[in-house]
């Protein structure tokens, strides 16, 4: 270690105009770095630590875990199975939250306190796009070939090197079966004027602009619509939303609007309607509208700052046996991207694996669109036209 | 910094003329905090408000410039949402003022014979700071849910329309603002009218002045400081609140506020520019309206 030259600080005291020049400096250097939102070069990915530390830290969302009361067994089968403990966090109960709390840190190639996170597709596709993510290393994905071939690729990735599928779900409409026997069909159905002031739409853009727009004829999957089309479907929801045909916008909160009554129809994930029809008896329909339902998806990527890299590679490997995807779709009530088949599925209750919602048919499928990939112009210029009617004048 | 407007020329002629070294060096600490944690966020925050998008840039992308026009267009864009956050500070001022005087007053002018009772009562003012804003937030929100026991009474009493709501509305907003701030008007006016020589009142009798005459005549006077006091710390932070106005506690769509416009465009859509041009707007107003309402009411002292 070198020593300081104890002459050189004799021969330079410290005045009090050094020091406050000094503080001047500093203070100005932080303003600077608390001023920088300019792009800068890609941050290189962290070197991989996973031989020598058996760990992995999983942000995810909390409704994605299979559990049987206080165990996890799935988790526990993993770490006995590998060695690799895994710390589950459900720090990612939404997207937008989540980035603001780690995007400094991704920016500058540093850890942001996990390995792999679960983001919605569209979060993901900005994180690969601005170079947040690590590739990951396709021959230790062993089992991808277990995963549906619509999920094996997708437009912001192509070939699925940075990103993997690990949730999906349909978005359609939900309504209260006492109060509307009847059902509904369509979107269209929610603007009737009977359901004034009783519907729900949740605040997911893709969720409930997906629909709208489908409802119009759009096809929300090709390149084929721009801002006319997105204009045409905030409008829409902006003239429901004004005349009071729509109660609330919601984010996960809309699913109790709809358990205790204050919205009787609404835009909704089926996962989320036949959670609250298990905690408060079977009261609530889903259906995916006639003129189409939404697809979401949720991926795990690997954040360019995790020294565990092959953990979570071999952790993502290990959900996509599928034996093991079996058991958490039936447990979670989300779409597996694993295509289950027999014998595995027979492994299930006949009323879960006979479920559509949960194990779709190649028809199922088809009667839903994913909303494409936005550019990064449309992300910003949509994002901020939505945000118009969450945050409209009375 | 802000209320150095308020200073007075009589309180720098009492100031000390002769140099201290160790008064400086007491000042250092305080001073380099407002420095790091003051100065330079608030430096950061008006050049964020100039910046401009980085050309062909991503989301979240922004570089330095004099964009001042990011002023007009939140102005133009978000005039309606400025008007009804101070239009709901002012209301939940008022209202605040209006609970919490009587209470203050009873707690620290009536209840000085029962030295039990008034702490009694003061615990009761201050217990909900043990809960925090958000749960007691969220519990109003259940309280006055369509479902609940108080609007199906009030619904059962024919007080209510069978299909009106509560929650959602600009009443439920300015209410839950209410509620969460009554503490920070009814302490400083209790600590106020608690040293209120009451012998002032008794002078006031005697010289056939009526109750209400000698109220306003004498105890208002005498207690603005804590009216002051009450009104700053409780309108500087209704009309810069997110919680209430949100759609996931009491507001609905048509009730957004300043506060929750900053926070989606900081969060959601990533536009730092236009959410620190709002910050900064937001502070400019506060100030100007605390300036001639402190000048007016003749409390300059006061700060």
């Amino acid at each position: 270690m070198n020593e300081l030259p104890m002459s050189s600080m004799s021969t330079h005291p410290l005045s009090r105009r050094t020091m406050l020049q000094g503080a001047g400096v500093g203070a100005s250097a932080l303003l600077l770095a608390a001023c920088s939102s300019a792009p800068s070069a890609a941050p290189t990915a962290a070197v991989d630590r996973s031989e020598k530390q058996k760990s992995l830290r999983f942000d995810s969302r909390d409704t994605y875990r299979n559990t049987t009361g206080e165990d996890y067994p799935l988790l526990e089968k993993f770490t006995e199975a590998s060695g690799i403990s895994v710390t589950y966090s459900s720090a990612v109960s939404d997207d937008n939250v989540y980035y603001s709390k780690v995007k400094n840190q991704l920016k500058m190639g540093q850890d942001i306190g996990a390995d792999a996170s679960v983001l919605s597709d569209w979060m993901a596709a900005r994180w690969i796009r601005l170079g947040y993510v690590q590739e990951i290393e396709r021959k230790r994905i062993t089992n991808f070939e277990n995963i549906r071939l619509q999920f094996q690729d997708a437009s912001y990735d192509p070939g699925r090197r940075a990103s993997l599928p690990w949730r999906s779900g349909f978005t359609g409409v939900a309504w209260n079966k006492e109060e509307l026997p009847e059902g509904l069909t369509s979107v269209s159905d929610l603007w009737d004027p009977s359901l004034s002031g009783k519907v729900g739409v949740m605040s997911a853009m893709r969720d409930t602009l997906g629909l709208i727009m489908l409802d119009a004829g759009v096809d929300i999957e090709g390149k084929d619509w721009g801002d006319a089309e997105f204009s045409n479907a905030v409008n829409t929801l902006r003239t429901q939303v004004s005349s009071g045909q729509v109660r609330s916008i919601k984010g996960n909160q809309y699913k109790e609007d709809l358990k205790s009554g204050k919205t009787i129809a609404a835009i909704a994930r089926v996962g989320d309607v036949m959670q609250i029809n298990a905690e408060a008896g079977d009261k609530w329909g889903f259906a995916i509208p006639e003129k189409g339902g939404v697809l979401w998806s949720d991926v795990v990527v690997i954040p360019i700052g995790s020294t565990h890299r092959s953990n979570a590679e071999d952790f993502i490997n290990f959900y996509y046996d599928r034996s093991n995807a079996v058991k958490v779709a039936a447990a979670t009530s989300f779409i597996s991207p694993v295509d289950v088949r027999q014998p595995e599925i027979g492994t299930i209750p006949q009323e879960l694996s006979r479920n559509l919602m949960i194990f779709p048919s190649e028809a199922t499928f088809a009667t839903t669109k994913t909303f494409r990939t936005l550019s990064q112009g449309e992300e910003q210029r949509y994002g901020a036209q939505y945000q118009t009617v969450l945050l409209a004048g009375a | 910094m802000a209320f150095s407007a308020f200073a007075t020329g009589t309180a720098q002629e009492q100031a000390p003329r002769r140099k201290s070294k160790i008064a400086l060096l007491l000042l250092l600490p305080g001073i380099l905090y407002l420095m790091l944690f003051f100065l330079v966020p608030l430096v950061s925050l008006v050049i964020t408000s100039f910046q401009a998008p980085v050309p062909y840039g991503d989301i979240g992308e922004f570089q330095t410039a004099f964009k001042w026009q990011n002023y007009v267009d939140v102005v133009n864009t978000y005039g309606e949402h400025i008007l009804r956050s101070f239009g709901y500070a002012i209301l939940a001022t008022i209202f605040a003022l209006l609970f919490s005087y009587p209470l203050a007053y009873f707690i620290g002018v009536k209840a000085r014979r029962w030295p039990l009772l008034q702490n009694l009562m003061l615990v009761l003012v201050i217990a909900p700071f043990f809960i925090s804003f958000l749960l007691r937030t969220l519990a109003w929100k259940s309280i006055l849910s369509d479902e609940s026991f108080v609007i199906s009474g009030l619904k059962a009493l024919s007080l209510m329309a069978p299909d009106a709501h509560f929650t959602g509305t600009a009443a439920a907003v300015v209410f839950g603002l209410t509620y969460n701030f009554i503490p920070f008007m009814t302490l400083p006016l209790y600590s106020n009218l608690q040293q209120l020589d009451t012998r002032l009142l008794e002078a006031g009798s005697d010289l056939y002045s009526t109750p209400s005459k000698t109220f306003f005549k004498v105890t208002v006077p005498l207690s603005m400081t804590g009216i002051v006091s009450g009104v700053l710390l409780t309108f500087i932070p209704a009309a810069g609140d997110y919680i209430n106005a949100s759609r996931d506690f009491l507001g609905g769509t048509g009730t957004a506020m300043i506060g929750n416009v900053i926070e989606s465009n900081f969060l959601v859509t990533l536009n730092y520019p236009v959410a620190a041009a709002l910050s900064i707007i937001l502070m400019a107003v506060i100030l100007v309206m605390v300036t001639v309402y402190v000048k007016r009411s003749g409390t300059e002292d006061l700060l």
